[in-house]
């Protein structure tokens, strides 16, 4: 991009005669069909996991049920992927675990990633002394000893479930907000960004019609990266006390637990771990696609 | 010009990444080779075997190696080889037996012991290991500046406690006398019958104060006398490295007045702080033994390698402590209903799986030779009468109420377990709450509980360790519990020499306790561990002290 | 650039004044205190050891000579180890963190690279979506699982390496492949989208009108487009790497400053916490610090505000 000002961006800073950035953005993520069943997947791996009190009904088990005499025993009719060592029934305990997995993972990356991009945007936009304020404060964040960060935030308001996303939320959104802000450094160079400010657009029209559509590429990178990683801190968590309570569970729990005996009851670490990596991969194709669809410069 | 199509930019751009990763791929792969070799090499078990090396895994890095401050088992199991007291333990039944006093004489009334020392015992640096050096370790151990956790080992001697918390400041007064060099006289403050196996512990260990000064004042916590290049000890082993969180090396000592009887040369201790890790150190022939097993794994080594795995009762009690000053736990219906209604034989056996005794009361059985009569019994009927004698029938209105551990998986599975048996058996609902280790001692101790997890150790082997626990005041008590006939039964036992009138008392008390339940038994500790059929000498026992004098390694000519 | 640098320095005293109050009086706020065991001490013996390290006085007292110690360079003594300073610990441990965070780090950015550029060229074919699978398997095994199943392929299945330790070279391979292997995941993802970016405009006409040679002007300029977003991710991962990672050093019986890290904050370990702290919020600020003057670098249109 040294001197010449690609034409297709001139025209991205422009805005879009006829169809809206959305519309259009639709038409193409429909076209793209690894996408498409990737987000499918999610909706349908989210319905089964958040309608868990109907389905343990029709198994026949309840995730809290145990069977000491039992124990952990292999996957089979009764129990579809096996029981774990209270011999309670995975399959249930894995779709009330996913209900958990599933809102924390997805809207705590949701709160990070708003907060991230907001704060990196706005800093990198900026610049100058804000800027700098700006950035030294998240210094300041990444140093901050987490573990009792958490620890209090549960002396002070007690342990509830908006905490989780708090504590998950003020660590995450760090990198977020340092890539954002690198990715905006360098937008603000080019050219079709200096065109929209002669054009006379506004500073705020700049940063949301302009600089943000184009960070998406690697925003919805990371932010799908961040979601496994949410669901496995969310097991830290509630291993400092906040967070989920047993009986009831999560993925990042049962893939913790599972690990333990991943030699002698290796399903138990199998399934939730399939788990977590079935959203994972969905996520990813979602991510791609929505990437490339509201890439405005990639489409032609 | 002509302009380039995309494919062939990209065609471009693929063959120099690929030329340049190629490259360095080949370079790290060469080097990779290069580092692993690929010989079936000698594991590290079976050159220890040859050369009378024991490597153990000890379950943590060990805070610090003096033995008037350093508490917990990581750093007296490592003591155990660096420093020898008066007395040591059997290896086998950790009875006292001579050790750098070669015997020693009891007054008829209990209350005056002389040591008469060995006089061929030295410290590792070749002086003479004598009377005062005992004397003057005892005077630092009760330095009240020196804040020794365990300076209540020596309460039995007179004055000591007067003196620890600044009553008196004269350390004549105490009842430590030297009688020459090699004896030294011990006045206790009562009779305590079961002062000898008192004194194996490392709080009374002596050390070396010309060398503890040279590094330092004598009261200062962080002293460094006991780094390996300072350090001058009296046992069987001398420190010779000691690398944080990797690993700590003992060589045999050449001035131990029975050195010619040790048989190791070196004893490694590696900081092995999970179990799981420490375990597959154990496949790999990385150690001889393991502080234990993994939970999991103890029923597979049983079915599959029973030679490599030994499961012994410790002298420690798994329990529940209840809150009695909040209702409904203030009613004594409500805690025995609680504590009837808990199946502890499905818990060992489904749940802890480590041959673990369900406990009925609170003194493991055999604690120096005691054995608790009175029991409660499980009796779910009995339990569902109680509860609604207390005005909860078929637990109707019974008020909401938490159960705290400290986070760890096997505590949360019983816990988990015995929600559900309060559930199913007396309709009461429990919720659980777990909370991070010093979160939790300051929620137990500050009484922001209803029912919480405990355990406790004994710290020698007589009932004393375990019933003085629940005297009102304690402190460890921390249930609010009070019951001034049971003060007054255990102060009793303490004041006489006759074992049989001691253990009348002590059942006595017992009974109250398990009347009154203000904690819910669960069962009494097993340790299993692992350990390789070429160590000899290195027992397992209540108190789980292994001394290394008689430890030595001889493989079997089959096992390899 | 000079003046730059130096203001940045010049930043990170306030900086490191703030975390170090704010870490101060988080920890003393925490339940539990460095002394609290399952046995409870006397209340004598308490008052003796409180006494002996100062946490007897105003917590405002113990805060202002903390900071005059600070200045000095003294860290002050370990409360869980207490024959040893903070300042020991902490040059004892980093080294080895120093060194299993770098050769991860190599790991980390050759596969991350490899997987992610290769990718991109080839989106949308096998060689997008194999690398890619494996790089979001990477992400999605924990290190906790990740450790064990390389122990007990190479290590106890195959007798290759030592299940555990840092005592010989090649007891550096597994810990790096298994602390890298995650890094190396986020590399690989945010590298082939930074690339397709780069793929999708095309200014490589300009580029070569100038005369250079073809594949060094491709390689450079893509390069330096794709690599922005990788760059400002790996300041704080550096951070993180070359700190240790307590799951790694568990698992490996590696000597690293991981551990602190976690066991300093559940030990109550004051003066250990605030080390730690502080030391990690030094070399996260300087890695930031690279990071810019990285992106500078890559760009030579941005100027050093």
């Amino acid at each position: 991009m040294d001197e010449i000002l690609p034409a297709k961006q001139v025209a991205a800073a422009a805005p879009v005669a006829g169809k809206s950035l959305g519309q259009s953005a639709w038409e193409r993520l429909r076209k793209n069909k690894l996408a498409l069943g990737g987000g499918l997947l999610i909706l349908l791996l989210s319905i089964v996991c958040f309608s868990a009190p109907v389905l343990s009904k029709v198994v026949g088990h309840s995730y809290q049920e145990q069977n000491l005499a039992l124990g952990p025993v292999a996957p089979n009719a009764d129990h579809w992927l096996g029981t774990d060592r209270l011999g309670r029934d995975l399959f249930v305990r894995l779709l009330y675990g996913g209900r958990i997995s599933l809102m924390v993972g997805l809207s705590a990356t949701f709160v990070s990633l708003t907060i991230g991009v907001f704060y990196g945007a706005i800093s990198g936009f900026l610049g100058g002394t804000v800027d700098r304020v700006m950035m030294r404060i998240v210094d300041i964040m990444y140093a901050l000893p987490f573990t009792i960060f958490v620890i209090l935030l549960m002396v002070f308001f007690g342990r509830n479930i908006v905490l989780l996303f708090v504590a998950i939320g003020a660590v995450e959104w760090l990198t977020m907000a340092r890539i954002v802000r690198g990715q905006v450094l360098s937008l603000k160079q080019q050219e079709f960004i200096d065109a929209a400010r002669i054009l006379g657009a506004r500073k705020r029209s700049i940063i949301f019609r302009h600089m943000i559509p184009n960070l998406l590429g690697p925003v919805i990178v990371y932010a799908t990266l961040t979601i496994p990683g949410v669901m496995l801190l969310e097991a830290f968590l509630s291993f400092l006390g906040l967070g989920v309570q047993p009986p009831a569970s999560s993925w990042g729990l049962l893939i913790k637990e599972g690990a333990e005996v991943m030699e002698e009851y290796p399903w138990l670490l199998a399934f939730p771990g399939s788990a977590l990596a079935i959203t994972l991969f969905c996520l990813n194709f979602l991510g791609d696609g929505l990437r490339d669809a509201l890439d405005v410069r990639g489409s032609k | 010009m002509t302009r380039p199509t995309k494919t062939e930019q990209q065609k471009i751009l693929i063959e120099s990444i690929t030329r340049s990763f190629a490259m360095s791929f080949l370079v790290l792969f060469v080097l990779l080779l290069g580092i692993s070799g690929c010989t079936k090499r000698e594991t590290r078990v079976a050159v220890g075997n040859r050369e009378q090396t024991f490597h153990i895994g000890n379950g943590g890095e060990p805070s610090d190696l003096d033995p008037h401050t350093a508490i917990g088992e990581i750093e007296h199991d490592i003591m155990l080889a660096l420093f020898e007291g008066l007395v040591n333990g059997d290896p086998k039944t950790v009875d006292p037996i001579p050790g750098v006093a070669e015997r020693w004489d009891i007054s008829d009334d209990g209350l005056i012991y002389t040591f008469h020392l060995r006089k061929n015992a030295r410290w590792s640096n070749g002086d003479p290991l004598t009377a005062h050096d005992f004397y003057n370790s005892y005077q630092r151990a009760l330095m009240p500046s020196l804040g020794n956790q365990y300076s209540y080992m020596l309460f039995p001697v007179k004055n000591a406690e007067e003196f620890n918390t600044g009553k008196i400041s004269d350390f004549s007064q105490v009842g430590f006398k030297v009688l020459d060099d090699h004896t030294l006289r011990i006045i206790l403050q009562s009779p305590t019958p079961y002062f000898l196996s008192l004194i194996i512990h490392n709080s009374w260990y002596p050390v070396h104060l010309p060398t503890v000064e040279k590094f330092g004042k004598i009261d200062d916590r962080n002293n460094r006398w006991t780094r390996p290049q300072n350090f001058v000890g009296n046992g069987p082993f001398v420190l010779k490295e000691w690398k944080v969180n990797s690993h700590i090396l003992a060589e045999k000592s050449s001035t131990y007045w029975d050195a010619a009887k040790v048989k190791l040369n070196k004893i490694y201790f590696y900081p092995t702080e999970s179990s799981d890790t420490e375990e597959r150190m154990f496949r790999a022939g990385q150690i001889h033994t393991t502080r234990e097993c993994p939970q999991p794994k103890i029923q597979v080594y049983k079915a599959t390698k029973p030679h490599l795995i030994e499961t012994y009762p410790l002298l420690s009690t798994y329990y529940y402590r209840i809150n009695v000053t909040r209702p409904p736990l203030n009613d004594k219906r409500v805690r025995q209903a609680l504590t009837m209604a808990i199946d502890r034989k499905a818990i060992v056996e489904n749940i802890t799986r480590g041959g673990q005794i369900p406990a009925y009361n609170l003194t493991p059985p055999g604690t120096g030779g005691y054995n608790c009569e009175a029991a409660f019994s499980e009796n779910i009927d009995k339990a569902r009468k109680l509860l609604a004698e207390a005005g909860f029938p078929d637990g109707k209105n019974f008020p909401k109420f938490e159960l705290l551990f400290n986070t760890l998986e096997s505590h949360r599975a019983i816990a988990e377990a015995i929600q559900q048996m309060w559930m199913k058996n007396l309709n009461v609902e429990v919720t659980l709450r777990n909370e991070e280790w010093k979160v939790y001692l300051d929620s137990t101790h500050r009484m922001d509980y209803f029912i919480t997890r405990a355990g406790w150790g004994g710290d020698y082997a007589d009932p004393n360790t375990f019933l003085d626990l629940m005297m009102t005041g304690g402190g460890n008590n921390e249930t609010g519990w009070s019951n001034l006939e049971y003060d007054r039964l255990i102060k009793a036992a303490g004041a006489t020499r006759d074992q049989k009138q001691r253990f009348a008392a002590f059942q006595k008390a017992e009974a109250i306790l398990l009347d009154e339940v203000p904690i819910i038994p669960i069962y009494f500790y097993t340790r299993s561990r692992l350990i390789q059929p070429s160590v000899k000498g290195y027992y397992g026992n209540l108190l789980d002290q292994h001394s290394f004098q008689s430890v030595y390694l001889e493989p079997e000519p089959e096992a390899r | 650039m000079i003046r730059f640098i130096a203001r940045r320095i010049l930043e990170t005293i306030p900086v490191l004044l703030i975390i170090a109050t704010a870490t101060f009086f988080m920890m003393r706020a925490a339940p539990g205190g460095p002394f609290d065991a399952d046995k409870r001490m006397s209340k004598e013996v308490r008052a003796n050891i409180e006494k002996h390290y100062g946490l007897d006085k105003p917590l405002w007292r113990q805060y202002v000579s903390y900071l005059g110690n600070l200045v000095h360079g003294d860290l002050g003594p370990s409360f869980k180890y207490p024959n040893r300073s903070v300042n020991e610990l902490i040059a004892d441990a980093f080294p080895v963190s120093l060194e299993l965070g770098l050769w991860s780090l190599v790991v980390a950015v050759f596969f991350g690279l490899l997987a992610g550029l290769i990718a991109s060229l080839k989106q949308n074919t096998a060689l997008d979506y194999i690398p890619m699978s494996i790089a979001m398997l990477g992400i999605c095994v924990p290190t906790f699982v990740m450790g064990p199943l390389m122990i007990s392929s190479f290590a106890l299945n195959h007798d290759w390496f030592n299940a555990t330790g840092w005592f010989f070279p090649r007891d550096r391979i597994l810990p790096s492949l298994t602390l890298g292997a995650y890094y190396a995941a986020y590399i690989a993802r945010l590298s082939r989208a930074g690339m397709l970016e780069v793929l999708n405009q095309d200014f490589i006409r300009t580029a070569r009108a100038k005369g250079a040679s073809e594949s060094n002007i491709v390689v450079r300029h893509s390069l330096r487009i794709a690599l922005r977003p990788v760059v400002s991710f790996l300041g704080p991962a550096v951070a993180g790497l070359l700190t240790g990672s307590f799951i790694v050093e568990t698992i490996f019986q590696v000597p690293g400053l991981g551990r602190f890290f976690v066991t300093s904050a559940f030990n109550r370990d004051y003066t250990m916490v605030m080390g730690t702290v502080l030391f990690y919020a030094t070399l996260i600020i300087f890695l930031n610090l690279v990071v810019d003057i990285v992106q500078v670098w890559l760009n030579p249109k941005l100027r050093f505000e």
